[in-house]
C-alpha cells in the first residue's frame, strides 16, 4: 500500500499477526492458543513462535489429530470463561470442525435466549502456490457468512492482521478469522500500541472513479496491482477491501458503486454463491432498479485447485486479468489490451518456496 | 459411601420430582401446548438423580437432548423449564431453546444439545476452563450410548486423559439409538473396556441400582477431585417410552415389552418410596405435586415471547 512516514514502524503480516495476539495474551490471562503443531518449530508458518515461551505450555498447546473435539473443547471453554483461539494451518481443514462451529458455537448465544456467549477465535489459514492443490487451497468462507450467530474476517495487510485479530479476540462472538499464506511476508505500518480493527467497516484502500473494485483477502492486493497495470490507461478504480464479510459493511460498498456506477467484486474463492454474489446482491438491493449500476464478479475457476504451476496460474484471478475486465467495464470493448513490461513485472506475486 | 435416612429421602425426591414432572409433561402433551420434540427420561432417572447427588453445587452438568432429568436433578428452576417447553418469554431461554436445550448457568447447568454427542467436547473444554483457573469444580456430562459411536467421543476421551482433566463422562446406555438396538451397532458391548484403554478408569454398572451408581460416581468424583483426571462410567438403564414423544411404543415392533419388564419391576422409586417412612413420603409427594402444578399453572399464564425477541441474541 502506501508507503510508511518516516520513522514510522514497518510489520509483516506474520509479525503483526503474532503481535496482536502477544499483546491480548499478555492484557488478558483467559485468553489461550491451541492447535494442531502451534508448539512445533515452524509455529504455523511463524505466527505462534515464542509464545509457549512467553505463556507457558498451559496457555498455548499442541492438540491431538481432533479438530472435531477441539473445537468442541474450545466452545465448551468460552461458554465457562476463557477466551481460546483455535489455530489451523489450512482454512480445508475446518471441514473437520463444521459441526461444532455451525451446529454449536454459532447457535449457543441465541438458543440458549442469551445466557451464555461463545468469544471464539477460530484462525485459519488459505494456501496458494507450491502446489498446494485441491485440499490445501480452498477459501471457503461463504460457508461460515451463511451462518448467523459467525461472525468473518480476512484481512489483507498486516495492520489489519493485528488490528482485527485483536478485535476478534476482544469479541464475545465466535469470528472465524481467516489469513492468506502469501500475505505473511507482506509489510505495512503496524502502531506498535494495541488497536482494533472494528467489526463491519471496510476500507478504501485506493481511490478512483471509474470503477469499484472489490477484492476480498489476497484478491484485494491483486486489486490494487490490477489499479497500478491500469495507470498508462488513464483509468484509475476505487479498491475497496471489506475486511469483514459479517457483518458486511455494506454502505461504503453502495456509496462508491453509486458514484462510479460500476462494481467489480473479485472474490478470493469460487464466484458460486460466494461473497461476490452476497455483496453484489447486497449492493443493487440497497440501490434499487434506477441505479444503473454495472456489476461483474471473478474468483476461482469452476475446478478444484490443480497442483501443476502451469495451470495452477490461471487458477486464480491474476492481477493482469482484473485490469482487462475492468477496461472491459469501463470502455465495453474487449480488446486484448496487455500491461506494459515493466509494470507487470512489477505486479507478479510473491511466490512461495516449499517444501510445503 | 451409605445412605442415611436423608440421603434416601433426597435421593426419593430428586427421582419422585423428575417423574411426576415427566408424566404431567405426557399428560399435557395431546393438547399440543408443547410444540416441540420432547425426549423423556422416565425410567432412566436413577442415573442421573445418582450421579449428580455427588456433585457440589459448583460442579458443572452437561447432557444431549434428553436433558429433564440431568436439569432437575441438578436444581434447575422448574418453573422456568415448564415455561420453555410451552414456548415462553419467561422460559430458561426465552423460548428459544424448547425441551431439548435446557441450560442453567445459575445452578451450573451449562446446557444441552441436540446434534448428538456434541455436548461432550463442550464439557472437556468446561473442564479445561476449571483447571487452568484452578477453581476445583469437575464436570459431569451425560451421553447416550449411540454417541458412544460419534467420532468425536473417542477424540474427546483422548484429549480429556492426556490433559487430566476434571470431568466425569457418565454414558446412559439404554440399549437403543432411536429403534436400532446394541446388537446392530456394536461388534461388541465392551464399552468399558474400549473406553478404559485411552488411560481412564472406566467401569461398568449393570443393575439400575441408584445407590450402586451413586457409589461408583463418589467413588470417581472423588478421585477426579483429587487431580487424577477423568473418569468413564456406563450404566446400563432402560426408556420405558417411545424415544421422542409421550407414548409407549411396545406396539411398534422394535422392541418387546417383556424386555421391559425387568426394568419397571427394577424401578427405584418405588424402592426408595419404600425405605422411608409413610408421613415423610407423602410429605415429599405432595411437595412434588404443588410445585409441578404450580410449574404448570405459571407456563400456561405467561407471555409468549414478543415478536422483536426474533432477532435477539443472534450476536452477544
Ligand atoms: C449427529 C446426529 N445424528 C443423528 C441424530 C438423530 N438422532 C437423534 S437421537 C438419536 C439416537 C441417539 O441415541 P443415544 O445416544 O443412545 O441416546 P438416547 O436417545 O438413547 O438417549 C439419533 C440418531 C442426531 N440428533 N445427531
Ligand atoms: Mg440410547
Amino acid at each position: 500500500m502506501s508507503m510508511p512516514e518516516c520513522g514510522a514502524r514497518v510489520l509483516s503480516y506474520v509479525d503483526a499477526l503474532r503481535e496482536g495476539i502477544t499483546q491480548e495474551m499478555a492484557r488478558d490471562p483467559s485468553v489461550l492458543l491451541f492447535g494442531l503443531d502451534v508448539d512445533d518449530h515452524k509455529a504455523i508458518q511463524g505466527s505462534t513462535r515464542g509464545l509457549v515461551d512467553r505463556f507457558g505450555p498451559e496457555r498455548v498447546f499442541g492438540t491431538p489429530l481432533s479438530e472435531d473435539a477441539m473445537t468442541g473443547v474450545a466452545i465448551g471453554a468460552a461458554m465457562t470463561g476463557l477466551r481460546p483461539i483455535h489455530v489451523h494451518i489450512r482454512n480445508d481443514f475446518l471441514m473437520l470442525a463444521m459441526n461444532q462451529i455451525v451446529n454449536v458455537a454459532a447457535k449457543a448465544h441465541s438458543m440458549y435466549g442469551g445466557r451464555v456467549s461463545v468469544p471464539l477465535v477460530i484462525r485459519s489459514i488459505i494456501g496458494k502456490s507450491w502446489g498446494q492443490g485441491a485440499q490445501h487451497s480452498q477459501a471457503l468462507y461463504p460457508l461460515f457468512m451463511h451462518v448467523p450467530g459467525l461472525k468473518v474476517v480476512l484481512p489483507s495487510t498486516a495492520h489489519d492482521a493485528k488490528g482485527c485479530m485483536i478485535a476478534a479476540i476482544r469479541d464475545d462472538n465466535p469470528v472465524i478469522f481467516i489469513e492468506h499464506r502469501l500475505l505473511y511476508f507482506t509489510e505495512t505500518e503496524v502502531p506498535e500500541a494495541p488497536y482494533a480493527v472494528e467489526p463491519g467497516r471496510a476500507r478504501i484502500c485506493a481511490a478512483g472513479d471509474a470503477a469499484t473494485v472489490v477484492g476480498i483477502s489476497n484478491a484485494a492486493r491483486d486489486c490494487l496491482r490490477a489499479r497500478a497495470l491500469l495507470q498508462d490507461t488513464g483509468i484509475t478504480c476505487e479498491v475497496i477491501d471489506p475486511i469483514w464479510l459479517s457483518p458486511l459493511d455494506t454502505d461504503t460498498i453502495l456509496a462508491s458503486a453509486a458514484r462510479t456506477k460500476r462494481l467489480l467484486v473479485v472474490d478470493n474463492g469460487w464466484t458460486t454463491c460466494g461473497a461476490g454474489a452476497e455483496i453484489i446482491a447486497r449492493v443493487l438491493e440497497r440501490a434499487g432498479p434506477g441505479a444503473g449500476i454495472q456489476v461483474d464478479r471473478m474468483g476461482f475457476a469452476p475446478t478444484p485447485c490443480p497442483t501443476t504451476p502451469w495451470l495452477e496460474a490461471d487458477f486464480y484471478p491474476q492481477p493482469e486479468r482484473i485490469a482487462r475486465k475492468v477496461l472491459c467495464m469501463v470502455t465495453g470493448r474487449d480488446d486484448d489490451w496487455t500491461p506494459n513490461a515493466a509494470a507487470r513485472q512489477q505486479s507478479e506475486d510473491i511466490a512461495f518456496k516449499g517444501p510445503f | 459411601m451409605h445412605p442415611n435416612r436423608t440421603d434416601i429421602a433426597r435421593l426419593y425426591e430428586s427421582l419422585r420430582l423428575i417423574r411426576r414432572v415427566e408424566e404431567a409433561i405426557a399428560d399435557v402433551y395431546p393438547t399440543d401446548r408443547i410444540k416441540s420434540p420432547i425426549h423423556l427420561s422416565i425410567g432412566q432417572e436413577a442415573v442421573s438423580v445418582g450421579v449428580i447427588d455427588t456433585l457440589a453445587p459448583a460442579d458443572i452438568v452437561a447432557a444431549s437432548y434428553r436433558c429433564h432429568a440431568a436439569y432437575l436433578a441438578k436444581g434447575g428452576d422448574l418453573k422456568a423449564m415448564i415455561a420453555e417447553l410451552f414456548g415462553k418469554a419467561a422460559g430458561v431461554a426465552g423460548g428459544k431453546g424448547g425441551s431439548m436445550h435446557l441450560i442453567a448457568p445459575e445452578v451450573n447447568m451449562l446446557g444441552a444439545s441436540a446434534v448428538v454427542a456434541t455436548q461432550i467436547p463442550l464439557a472437556v473444554g468446561a473442564a479445561l476452563t476449571q483447571k487452568m483457573k484452578g477453581t476445583g469444580a469437575i464436570v459431569a456430562v451425560f451421553l447416550g450410548d449411540g454417541a458412544t459411536e460419534e467420532g468425536v467421543f473417542h477424540e474427546s476421551l483422548n484429549f480429556a486423559a492426556l490433559k487430566r482433566l476434571p470431568v466425569l463422562f457418565v454414558c446412559e446406555n439404554n440399549g437403543y439409538s432411536i429403534h436400532t438396538p446394541l446388537r446392530a451397532r456394536w461388534a461388541t458391548d465392551r464399552l468399558t473396556e474400549r473406553v478404559a484403554t485411552y488411560g481412564l478408569p472406566a467401569a461398568r454398572i449393570a443393575d439400575g441400582d441408584v445407590f450402586a451408581i451413586r457409589d461408583q460416581a463418589a467413588g470417581f468424583v472423588a478421585s477426579i477431585r483429587d487431580g487424577r483426571g477423568p473418569a468413564f462410567m456406563e450404566v446400563q438403564t432402560y426408556r420405558w417410552k417411545e424415544h421422542v414423544g409421550p407414548n409407549a411404543d411396545f406396539d411398534a415392533g422394535y422392541r418387546p415389552e417383556s424386555e421391559a419388564r425387568p426394568w419397571i419391576d427394577n424401578d427405584q422409586l418405588p424402592r426408595l418410596g419404600a425405605l422411608i417412612d409413610a408421613e415423610e413420603r407423602a410429605a415429599i409427594d405432595a411437595r412434588v405435586e404443588t410445585a409441578i402444578a404450580e410449574a404448570f399453572a405459571f407456563a400456561e399464564a405467561a407471555s409468549p415471547p414478543p415478536l422483536e425477541d426474533l432477532l435477539a441474541h443472534v450476536h452477544a
